[in-house]
């Protein structure tokens, strides 16, 4: 019972103020520009040729604005938005009307998610483990070289990282397709599929596994150069404790844990690394449906993906957040 | 002199400054070019490399030689703003939150956590997008500036925390010192090289979002930057009819500056950590 008043019922609180605070932030601070999306639009329409009388552009701007929820006073929008959010509807799409976005974003999600879930922990795992190896045999030659490789390859942006990825494997050396996977109306489960998915998501996980993983490395490596110098190993090595089990048993896992912590402060770039990732190679997810969105001027398509997004992230810490104990034996023998 | 001897002897440092001061020539030849940054059809179109034109032509009829030098003082002037600017915002409430404490503490620090656990690009995505129109060279910097100082307000407000346990806090304050100068006199220079070493990588991030926004349209496309320039490549699909040398130059310049950057960053504030520079010493 201790465990749940004092470290889950706060947990839970935090993830709900938080929650609160991102659907303010993305409530408010679009106002604050003072920019008007159905003017915009209107505007827009009337640029492609049409003309528009008075009387329809007021019924147009009417229609837009009870669309977008910007209709009554700050506070009956704020409302508005708040019941959008809670309903999961954000109405309909521009750029592939009338479809529903929360339509489109149930068939795009799914596939962020996996690419988002698969990429992160393979490179949070492999990240720490070559970087906690490189970290114990850090006056080895091999482990200087592969610090040397990973500091190049750390400051590169995803969408760079991700063209050359793309240039190098889809063009030049045709192993793998350009992108445009296409998504059926029906998925069947078989082999197939499954072969198709991965040739496609591929060269995206490639990108996010090795960006994401040269951050972790290097965290690690210096985490367990601290951590090796640290009396108990020392004593574990006159002890005569088998080094294997000096490196896995004591040094890592001591050194994994804030590493936990680590990703759960991260994972919000994280998921915009992915987002970025997927356009580079035009992977049916969240990040494509946001590119078109944006340039089609879609407004309640990316306001539907930017509250799912904050949705996600928050549960997602706080997972991490509720399992964290699991791993800790500060905590756990509590 | 013997600062940058010391220097020097990093690998890292070296080759980053090296290459920073490669980039920086470049941004000054931008202001001799022979060619406008943003008219068409100046030159013939889709010429590979060759001795008139070292980088080629692109479908636009630009020279992308000339191109990229003004991309790159576009994209550094972007990214100069948002750093600087972002410093101030990081500067003034990780100092506030660090030395205050208390509930103000509390109240910002629940801000910054809150805006680092939201997937803040989305959101700058959104507002970009609003803006459309008004988007400038300088409002790009700003909107840059104004979502990318959370993660380091926190660190320059724990290195405050420990600052302000520090017995010539006590000793400053016993003195009669304000907080205003202890602030200013013996904190500041302090935190000085953390403050450098964030920037340099606030730097590096907005130049990636630049690109980002660029290929998302959000900023004005017809000036030259690293990302428009990548943009209109990509647009004109220079991978696929195999314009290289247009579609890389923006690449491997993107990725000249950030190597260097960092390299340069990482190099220094090495050089400032007292603790291990002692190790550097002893490993001799």
């Amino acid at each position: 019972m201790k465990f749940f008043r004092d470290y889950f019922i706060p947990r839970i609180i935090q993830y709900v103020l938080v929650i609160f605070c991102g659907i303010t932030a993305v409530f408010f601070i679009p106002r604050l520009t003072g920019q008007d999306p159905v003017l915009e639009i209107i505007s827009q329409i009337q640029a492609q040729g049409a003309s528009l009388d008075a009387s329809a552009v007021n019924s147009l701007m009417k229609t837009l604005k009870e669309l977008y929820g910007l209709e009554g006073s700050l506070l009956e929008q704020y409302i508005i938005t708040w019941k959008r959010v809670f309903t999961l509807d954000f109405g309909p799409s521009f750029f592939q009307f009338p479809t529903p976005v929360s339509d489109l974003l149930r068939t795009y999600l799914p596939w962020t998610i996996g690419l988002f879930v698969t990429s992160t922990l393979l490179s949070w795992i492999i990240g720490n483990m070559m970087g906690g190896i490189a970290g114990y045999f850090s006056h080895k030659k091999w482990s200087k070289i592969l610090d040397a490789v990973i500091m190049v390859v750390r400051p590169f942006p995803h969408y760079i990282f991700g063209i050359l990825v793309l240039i190098l494997f889809a063009y030049v050396w045709q192993l793998f397709p350009a992108g445009g996977m296409m998504l059926g109306r029906k998925t069947i489960l078989n082999w197939n599929f499954i072969l198709t998915i991965l040739r496609y998501s591929f060269l995206p996980a490639l990108t996010l596994v090795l960006l994401g993983g040269a951050v972790w490395f290097q965290q690690m490596k210096l985490l367990v150069q601290n951590v090796k110098r640290e009396d108990f190993v020392q004593y574990a090595h006159i002890g005569g404790v088998k080094e294997k089990y000096i490196i896995f048993g004591y040094v890592l896992q001591n050194a994994m844990l804030p590493q936990i912590t680590q990703l759960a402060l991260a994972l919000g770039q994280v998921f915009s690394g992915v987002l970025i990732v997927e356009m580079v190679f035009s992977y049916p997810g969240v990040g494509l449906l946001l590119y078109r969105g944006v340039t089609r001027g879609d407004y309640n398509l990316v306001m539907g993906i930017t509250v799912l997004s904050i949705l996600t992230i928050t549960t997602a810490v706080l997972i991490l957040d509720l399992v964290y104990p699991l791993f800790d034996p500060r905590i756990r023998h509590k | 002199m013997g600062i940058l001897k010391d220097l020097f002897k990093d690998y890292r440092f070296a080759v980053g400054f090296i290459l920073l001061v490669f980039l920086f020539f470049l941004v000054l030849a931008s202001f001799f070019s022979p060619y406008d940054a943003i008219k068409w059809l100046q030159v013939p179109r889709d010429k590979p490399p060759s001795w008139f034109h070292i980088l080629g032509t692109n479908s636009k009829g630009q020279d992308v030689f000339w191109e990229a030098t003004f991309s790159i003082r576009n994209s550094l002037i972007i990214a100069l703003i948002a750093g600087l600017i972002s410093r101030l915002i990081a500067v003034l409430v990780g100092f506030v939150a660090g030395y205050k404490g208390g509930i103000s503490d509390r109240i910002l620090m629940g801000l910054t956590d809150g805006l680092l656990v939201i997937p803040l690009f989305l959101i700058l995505v959104l507002v970009a997008m609003l803006l459309k129109e008004a988007m400038t060279l300088i409002n790009t910097g700003f909107l840059l500036a104004f979502f990318g100082w959370a993660w380091d307000a926190r660190t320059i407000r724990s290195q405050v925390l420990s600052l302000r346990e520090r017995e010539f806090t006590q000793t400053s304050i016993l003195s009669g010192n304000g907080t205003l100068s202890l602030v200013t006199k013996e904190y500041l220079p302090l935190t000085i090289p953390l403050i450098f070493s964030t920037l340099i990588n606030n730097i590096a991030w907005a130049i990636g979002m630049e690109i980002v926004l660029a290929i998302l349209g959000l900023v004005p496309l017809a000036i030259p930057t690293l990302g428009t320039t990548l943009q209109w490549a990509i647009t004109y699909q220079a991978i696929l009819l195999g314009h290289w040398w247009w579609i890389l130059t923006p690449v491997v310049l993107t990725i000249l500056l950030l190597v260097a950057l960092y390299w340069f960053s990482v190099s220094v504030s090495e050089y400032l950590d007292p603790r291990i520079r002692i190790q550097r010493i002893g490993v001799k």
